[in-house]
């Protein structure tokens, strides 16, 4: 599923950041492909919010549908 | 040669012999504080080679101190980047300020600088903070593992600063990325410096170019390598314990949720309107414009130029006259404008440092969105409603040129600065509510239109929003000052000749009779089109001067409220002050500024006439139907603007980055 369709509270993994400009971003922010992060909030129709520790990221809906990811049970 | 332009850093006026010494830092890392304690008062501040954005440096002892924008990273994203990283790599130390509270996040560029080999002190700044939020760092550890100094600080209370001072001697080459050393090794036998073989490895274009080299592509399987020590180090140097984080936890979500972050976003508005709106523009404005620069400055001025040159000669128009250079000038940049301006910059400065601003980005991405901007547009928008001039520059923050010519755009059509924003609020005033929602609401179409049309029409994508939302803090005030200060400084300097400027051509209008030319050849628009009396010509074409004059033109005319609401869109949507233009004229190219200024003319009229057609026409008598009839057809106009642009919209839209 993509990010875009994650609800706020919820844990899941990236699995896959689709531009190499966004990917090589996420890493220096500690949130790259295979992190484990968990969706703080989630603006309607807007950007998505996901936090790893203490580092919180914002993600326009664009980016967002584009960010393929795995939901943890 | 005692003055000479050092390649590397491309800055001028470097003695030989003076050790480089580069602050380097995250954005809001406080940076600024250190710059400032170690140089004192002799900071000189130059334009960057090449871009627009401008760098202090000051002395030292007998070295020289270099500040450099933050950066989370050191690659070529933007030109900040760029910046930082040729400077970085053209340091003998570099002092690294690294914030407490987000070490995860800071110490990426930490490492990086260290892999360029460079000497390194870390200052860790703000321990006093990350004690608060229950985090313990082991600033021993830390200097271990990193293998370079670290001192800790809380440089806003000057703490542990001569600590750094002392430790610069001690500035080492720190332990690099682990294995990365034998590959950077493979490079430095080629380009002679390990910084340079580093970004060459990491695909920087521009500096495997200075060696006519191409760029290797490792850069991610690097930035992975690094950010897992980077993790690795934070695991053992952090000793948590999550306290105390809850509330601005909540506070912050709230802040980015539309039903409560609405309302938090224009209570901060109506804050900034109270402090910005009512006391600078009313109470200080009429301090230092009408009494000290109306009431004694400018007396004083032309008494003593009129004792050389007579003052209604070309001459004494062109100094002391109605737009004089040495009057008017003076007394709007001086007077009017910094006062203004150091309140915008003092807010923005204030969401900056407490962590509102990204918040609000986050909260009005959706809707920037359908203008072809992202979030981050806020900004230079919010900073318009002070001086379009000023958000003009600061468009300079938007990741793509297609933003910043949509940002321009928008500015110099739609947004009324504080100077005009106070005659226009004057006047819709005494009208009722009714002529202010016209007004208002006529002005929001057109801006939505405007931008939703730039979106369709110009080439390229949006750029997604990515933004690092920092945990909320109590705003540190000398912090804030210190950046309001640095802010309103340079824009005053960039501006103030370009106000003088556009006096001058004025005066020169005014006295080749030019003016009054322009207002011969608009008056059949104005009467026959706008349905305004023949005079209001002279306001549009004051309008053209500054923004305010043309709106104050109107304020003495017997106009009915519609031909009052007409006039006050039309000045609105005409076009940007000289300044703004000539801002324009400098930032993009003269063919885009001549575009933009040229179209202002043709919006203005054609929105002005649209609505005082459709008011003769649906207004025979009732006066709340005229309005109802323009909102109604104007927010059809926007819908079938909207569907259109749909239709035409390339498959696939919106894409990433930045």
């Amino acid at each position: 599923m993509t990010l875009d369709r994650i609800k706020r509270g919820q844990a899941f993994k990236i699995v896959s950041i689709p531009s190499e400009t966004v990917r090589a971003q996420a890493i220096r922010f500690g949130i790259n492909e295979g992190e484990e992060v968990y969706c703080e909030e989630v603006v309607p129709a807007g950007p998505v919010v996901i936090r790893k520790n203490r580092q919180m990221l914002a993600l326009g809906r664009e980016l967002a549908r584009q960010i393929k990811i795995k939901p943890e049970k | 040669m005692a003055h000479c332009h050092v390649a590397g850093t491309g800055l001028k006026n470097i003695p030989d012999g003076a050790r480089k010494i580069v602050l380097a830092g995250n954005p809001n890392a406080g940076k600024s504080v250190f710059f400032n304690y170690f140089t004192g008062m002799y900071v000189d501040v130059s334009n960057y080679p090449g871009t627009t954005l401008e760098i202090s440096h000051g002395r030292f002892g007998s070295d020289l101190i270099i500040d450099t924008p933050g950066v989370y990273g050191i690659s070529s994203f933007n030109d900040e980047e760029r910046i930082a990283r040729d400077i970085i790599l053209a340091a003998d130390v570099v002092i690294n300020v690294v914030d407490a509270v987000h070490l995860e996040r800071d110490l990426f560029l930490t490492q990086q600088i260290i892999d360029t080999g460079v000497p390194v002190v870390v200052a860790l700044n703000m321990v006093d903070e990350a004690l608060k939020q229950g985090l313990k760092i082991d600033d021993d550890l830390l200097s271990d593992l990193l293998g370079v100094p670290v001192v800790p600080t809380v440089a806003v209370r000057k703490e542990g600063l001569e600590e750094v001072k002392k430790a610069i001697p001690c500035a080492g080459k720190g332990h690099v990325t682990p294995g990365l050393q034998k590959r950077l090794e493979h490079f430095l036998n080629r380009v002679g410096s390990q910084g340079e073989a580093l970004l060459i490895l990491e695909g920087d274009a521009a500096v495997a170019g200075r060696h006519g080299l191409e760029p290797e592509n490792c850069r991610e399987e690097i930035y992975l390598k690094r950010r897992e020590r980077v993790n690795d180090v934070v695991r053992h140097v952090l000793l948590e314990s999550t306290a105390g984080i809850s509330l601005k936890n909540l506070l912050g979500r709230l802040m980015i949720k539309p039903l409560t972050g609405i309302p938090i976003l224009l209570a901060a508005l109506y804050l900034m309107y109270l402090l910005i709106g009512k006391f600078i523009a009313g109470t200080v404005v009429g301090i230092t414009e009408e009494t000290i620069m109306q009431g004694i400055y400018e007396p004083a001025v032309r008494g003593f130029t009129g004792r050389f040159v007579p003052a209604d000669s070309v001459a004494g128009i062109i100094l002391t006259g109605e737009f004089g250079v040495l009057t008017m000038t003076v007394t709007y940049v001086l007077g009017l404008l910094m006062p203004l301006v150091i309140g915008f910059y003092f807010f923005l400065s204030l969401f900056e440092d407490s962590g509102y601003l990204p918040r609000i980005a986050t909260l009005v991405d959706r809707f920037l969105t359908y203008l072809g901007l992202n979030g981050r547009a806020i900004i230079p928008l919010i900073l318009g409603f002070g001086c379009v001039t000023m958000a003009t520059i600061t468009t300079r923050l938007l990741a793509s040129d297609r933003e910043r010519r949509i940002a321009i755009i928008l500015l110099g059509l739609t947004i009324p600065c504080s100077a005009q924003m106070g005659v226009i609020a004057g006047m819709l005033g005494g009208l009722g509510g009714q002529y202010v929602a016209l007004y208002a609401l006529v002005i929001f179409i057109v801006l939505v239109m405007t931008g939703t049309v730039l979106n369709t029409v110009l080439s390229g994508q949006p750029v997604a929003l990515l933004i690092d939302l920092p945990p909320l803090r109590w705003p540190r005030l000398d912090n804030v000052l210190k950046k309001t200060a640095n802010k309103s400084y340079s824009f005053l300097k960039e501006a103030t000749p370009l106000f003088a400027l556009g006096a001058l051509l004025i005066s020169v209008f005014q006295v080749t009779g030019v003016l009054a030319f322009l207002q011969d050849l608009l008056a059949p628009f104005t009467v026959g089109w706008l349905n305004l009396p023949k005079e209001t010509a002279t306001a549009f074409i004051m309008g053209i001067v500054r923004r305010d004059f043309g709106a104050a033109g109107l304020t003495g005319m017997a106009l009915a409220p519609v031909q009052t609401v007409v006039a006050l869109i039309t000045i609105t949507l005409f076009v940007p002050c000289i300044a703004s233009i000539l801002i324009i004229f400098k930032e993009r190219s003269k063919g885009e500024a001549a575009l933009i200024w040229g179209s202002s003319w043709v919006a203005a009229f054609l929105v002005g006439g649209i609505v005082a057609q459709l008011f003769t026409a649906f207004n025979p008598d009732g006066r709340l139907s005229g309005t109802v009839w323009v909102l109604f057809i104007f927010s059809g106009l926007a819908l079938i603007t909207a569907g259109v642009c749909r239709l035409f919209k390339k498959p696939g839209a919106g894409s990433i980055a930045g």
